[in-house]
């Protein structure tokens, strides 16, 4: 009883602790309000954008931004070469780039922890078979890699949200099955083993929770990876047909006219910077705030 | 050249020296005030168990900052010029030709990256601007000089070639080359095993009657200063407890600490004696004396 | 370096370059169900259709199409381009010396940037100098060759830098034709300084982009590599004999640190080359990554094929050579 009212006592205290440490790290708030920002642009995109991002305007092309002196009076960030407003565009494009990031990740960090756990856990030859996967994995251009699946499963945004998990499972596999292979050595693990528990239950409840915290650090880092490759793949036209307003699609455009009009390219690559910066801050100071002892 | 100073007076001179290590509020004491004089030509040997600061004394008499630690008060004035004090630029020209070390891990101290020749002869060419071929060919004698055996086939190697009693003659080769005035020997013999330590010993003692170079030989090993060293200081927690001749220091000792380091130390005339360690009541008095020091001097810095 | 350490890479790399081969058929064949989907335009006839089948050997079963497609690789044989109609490997090895050398140009500059980078940072170690070099690694870092790429060409534009080309490799008023695809090489060799100056000034751009993530992770890796290496005895050794600061950085720390260094960022490397895709879309540069976007989009199965085998081979390579670099580099190694 006692034991157990003072482990009680304990936990809310270190969750007090965690919370703490993340409030006060600079790149947990800063990352975490810039993700916050374009979360609230993509979960509101029809309330905040002031016009339809796919209605054309062909009397209003090439409209630059509110800075310029031949700036169009409710075109904040002005229009493109079919006058669809920029603005409009972009707080849509947030939504595909952050429902892809999430999806994306969620789907890799599965499969590859699954897997990561499973080899780290087993080791013997499932291990070897499974390293060796990743092995062959990482032979092959990433980028050309999801290129390629996508041209073979079509465009659209599953197609996009498979490739990327498909190619980028081995991050959280080799990560997640070396510390699944320093957690076996750690002493809670045998006492699992001899009090009986059984292989899946200790790597579902002793094993994986030891994990999270990696997990959510990985989980982050990747959400800025599948930001980046969405846009790579709707800039060579590959992610949603080009009406649709992805950043890549829409800096995929700006190439293309920026003679023209390079104001086109800039905000969109803006976008993809400040949301792919904002998700590497957030990664790294939860690196450095969720679990002290993961700084080794 | 600076002229050298008349032979009465010490080319090395310790004075009043405080070290300690600082930081977050912390201010841990490691030398108390230490002082000690070496004469020309002098073997002078620095003798104290781990932690009493041996080490950092030789590191501020080669003019290094002795990392995490701070000198606090005090001098080592070397030929008279304070070395506490000197910027790096003065701090590096007084290296070489002024003074050299021998380290304590000869397994570590030569650059695995680099030919044994080149690390002898860039010294010579740093310091006394000999061009390539003259420093090779220096360097081979002195690897002769140091009686390390296939001297030209060890100059194209690179150290993890060579066994560490070899290396250790490098370093030694590399400490002379400059015929510097006061070497540093940081306890040369102890990572060597027991017949290379004799051997090395003497090499140094030969070496440093042949070119008449001063010595601080740091070391715990008071059998060791018995065999190599004019005179002795012993030091505990950062202070001189005793310094004098060896002969008087091992016959006759004043301290009691002194004595106890004496009962700690095999000797080769008596192998049958049992070894005593250093009582614990004595460590305690010890370092007590040492708070009290501290508390009476009050926090440098 | 022993020759049974490079055989015994060398052998290594064969259970992986099979297995890239096997991930390629199935991605290719298996995956898609019907890769005639993929080949045929529209209005094409049930006729076309079986025609195509049986040129493409996909009326056999899977396992006979596999094995097919063993002998065709061992043979070197590649088949055949749709949208180019010309031989596969032909065309790859037409276009693969522009990658090659437009990497070998990043890799230098990544190198010296990086180079320089960890330097200064270990140099100024614990000062601003080092927070400016961390701070800066950090920032390039976060932002992929492909938006340096657009960075570079907005900034191009915007402030009318018309000296630096955007798009091609070389000029079209110089009037070089090599008999290589190494034009850099081969113009050199042939003292045609225009031509090199022009292939020069369109790669800088393209070569930047792909340079400055590898040269943020050299700097972070070497200047780490170095630090940990000043606080090595001999490093105290160098001191004493009075070398500068400037000289214990360079050349006694920095030979010790190149090992860890090029252990650590080989895998980078291959990063580099994988980058090479989009870059040379982006700067309409005419290599095999220009290429396999344009395969993919035109569909033409067995050029895609070819250049993802062709950049896994590439892969391989690299990290076969990053581990006889680090063989070379260390000491140790050299008379094992």
């Amino acid at each position: 009883m006692a034991e157990a009212a003072v482990s009680g006592a304990r936990r809310p205290r270190a969750t007090g602790a965690t919370t703490r440490r993340l409030l006060t790290n600079r790149r947990v708030v800063l990352g975490g309000a810039v993700l916050l920002f374009f979360a609230l642009a993509a979960i509101f995109a029809p309330l905040l954008a002031p016009r339809d991002p796919v209605e054309q305007d062909l009397l209003l092309q090439y409209v630059p931004p509110v800075w310029s002196d031949e700036a169009e009076a409710g075109y904040l960030f002005g229009t493109d070469n079919l006058g669809r407003d920029i603005l409009s565009r972009l707080i849509y494009g947030a939504r595909i780039a952050l429902f892809v990031a999430v999806a994306a990740a969620a789907a890799a960090g599965l499969l590859g922890t699954v897997l990561g756990l499973i080899a780290g856990y087993f080791g013997g030859w499932i291990d070897i078979t499974i390293s060796r996967l990743v092995e062959i994995w990482m032979a092959f251009p990433a980028v050309l890699l999801s290129i390629v699946l996508v041209a073979v499963m079509g465009t659209g945004l599953h197609s996009v949200v498979i490739a990327i998990a498909a190619i980028d499972w081995t991050r959280f596999c080799r990560v997640v099955r070396a510390e699944t292979m320093a957690q076996k050595q750690q002493d809670y693990v045998a006492s699992a083993v001899t009090i009986g528990l059984g292989r899946a239950r200790i790597l579902w409840r002793e094993i994986l929770p030891n994990v999270v915290p990696l997990l959510i650090v990985l989980f982050t880092l990747e959400m800025g990876i599948a930001v980046i490759v969405e846009a790579i793949l709707s800039y060579v036209n590959l992610s949603l047909a080009s009406d649709f307003p992805t950043w890549g699609g829409m800096i995929s455009d700006g190439r293309k006219y920026v003679n023209q009009a390079p104001w086109l390219m800039i905000l969109p690559i803006l976008c993809v910077i400040a949301l792919v910066l904002a998700l590497n801050a957030l990664g790294d100071g939860l690196k450095d705030a969720l679990d002290p002892a993961m700084r080794r | 050249m600076t002229g050298a100073p008349p032979r009465d007076r010490p080319i090395l001179s310790v004075r009043d020296l405080h070290l300690a290590i600082a930081g977050r509020g912390r201010h841990t004491p490691i030398l108390r005030g230490a002082s000690l004089d070496i004469a020309p030509s002098e073997v002078h040997g620095l003798v104290g168990e781990s932690g009493a600061g041996k080490t950092m004394i030789g590191k501020a008499v080669l003019g290094i900052q002795p990392s995490p630690a701070r000198i606090s008060g005090g001098s080592v004035l070397f030929e008279g010029r304070d070395v506490t004090h000197l910027s790096e630029r003065e701090r590096r020209a007084l290296m070489g030709r002024g003074m050299g070390l021998i380290p304590q891990d000869p397994m570590t101290s030569l650059n695995p990256a680099h030919r044994i020749g080149a690390q002898i002869a860039d010294v010579l060419r740093l310091h006394l601007g000999m061009d390539r071929p003259a420093a090779g060919a220096r360097a081979l004698e002195l690897l002769n000089e140091v009686h390390v055996r296939a001297p030209e086939r060890v100059l194209r190697q690179y150290p993890h070639e060579i066994s560490g009693g070899m290396r250790q003659r490098v370093l030694i080769a590399i400490a002379f080359a400059c015929r510097p005035r006061l070497i540093v020997a940081d306890e040369p013999t102890t990572a060597l095993d027991v017949t290379v330590q004799r051997q090395v010993l003497a090499l140094i003692k030969r070496m440093q009657a042949q070119e008449g170079a001063s010595i601080l030989f740091v070391t715990h090993d008071l059998g060791v200063v018995a065999k190599i060293c004019d005179r002795v200081t012993v030091l505990h927690g950062g202070r001189v407890l005793e310094t004098g001749e060896t002969r008087r220091i091992v016959e006759a000792p004043e301290h009691d600490y002194t004595r106890a380091l004496i009962a700690a130390t095999p000797r080769h005339d008596r192998p049958g004696d049992l070894l005593r360690p250093v009582p614990e009541a004595l460590t305690a008095r010890l370092n007590a004396e040492a708070l009290a020091y501290d508390a009476a001097h009050g926090s440098h810095g | 370096m022993s020759w049974t350490f490079l055989f015994r890479r060398l052998l290594l790399a064969v259970p992986t370059l099979f297995g890239v081969a096997v991930v390629v058929f199935v991605l290719l064949r298996v995956v898609p169900g019907d890769p005639i989907a993929m080949l045929i335009g529209p209005g094409a006839t049930d006729a076309d259709i079986a025609e195509l089948r049986r040129l493409y050997g996909l009326d056999e079963s899977i396992a006979v199409q596999f094995l097919y497609y063993l002998r065709d690789l061992a043979a070197g044989d590649f088949g055949t381009s749709i949208s180019m109609r010309q031989d596969v490997m032909e065309l790859v090895l037409g276009r693969l010396p522009v990658t090659i050398e437009l990497c070998l140009v990043a890799m230098a500059m990544a190198i010296a940037l990086g180079g320089t980078m960890a330097l200064a940072g270990a140099y100024w170690r614990g000062r601003a100098g080092e927070a400016t070099v961390d701070g800066a690694a950090g920032f390039i870092l976060a932002i992929p060759d492909f938006l340096w790429a657009l960075l570079f060409i907005l900034f191009v534009v915007v402030f009318a830098l018309d000296g630096l080309p955007i798009s091609g490799r070389i000029g079209h008023d110089v009037g070089f034709r090599g008999a290589t695809g190494f034009l850099l090489i081969e113009s050199l060799a042939r003292l045609r300084f225009d031509a090199f100056g022009s292939v020069l000034l369109h790669t800088v751009l393209p070569a930047a982009a792909l340079a400055l993530p590898l040269a943020a992770i050299v700097a972070r890796v070497l200047k780490t590599s170095i630090n940990e290496a000043m606080t090595q005895d001999y490093i105290l050794m160098a001191r004493v004999k009075g070398f500068s600061r400037a000289r214990i950085v360079c050349r006694e720390a920095l030979r010790n640190a190149l090992v860890p260094t090029v252990t650590l960022t080989g895998v980078q490397f291959t990063f580099l080359v994988g980058g090479t895709v989009l870059v040379e879309k982006i700067f309409s540069y005419p290599g095999i990554g220009n290429m396999a976007i344009d395969a993919v989009i035109n569909r033409d199965l067995p050029l895609i094929q070819g250049l993802v085998l062709t950049f896994a081979v590439l892969f391989i390579a690299i990290n076969l050579l990053v581990d006889m670099s680090y063989a070379l580099l260390n000491p140790r190694m050299r008379h094992g």
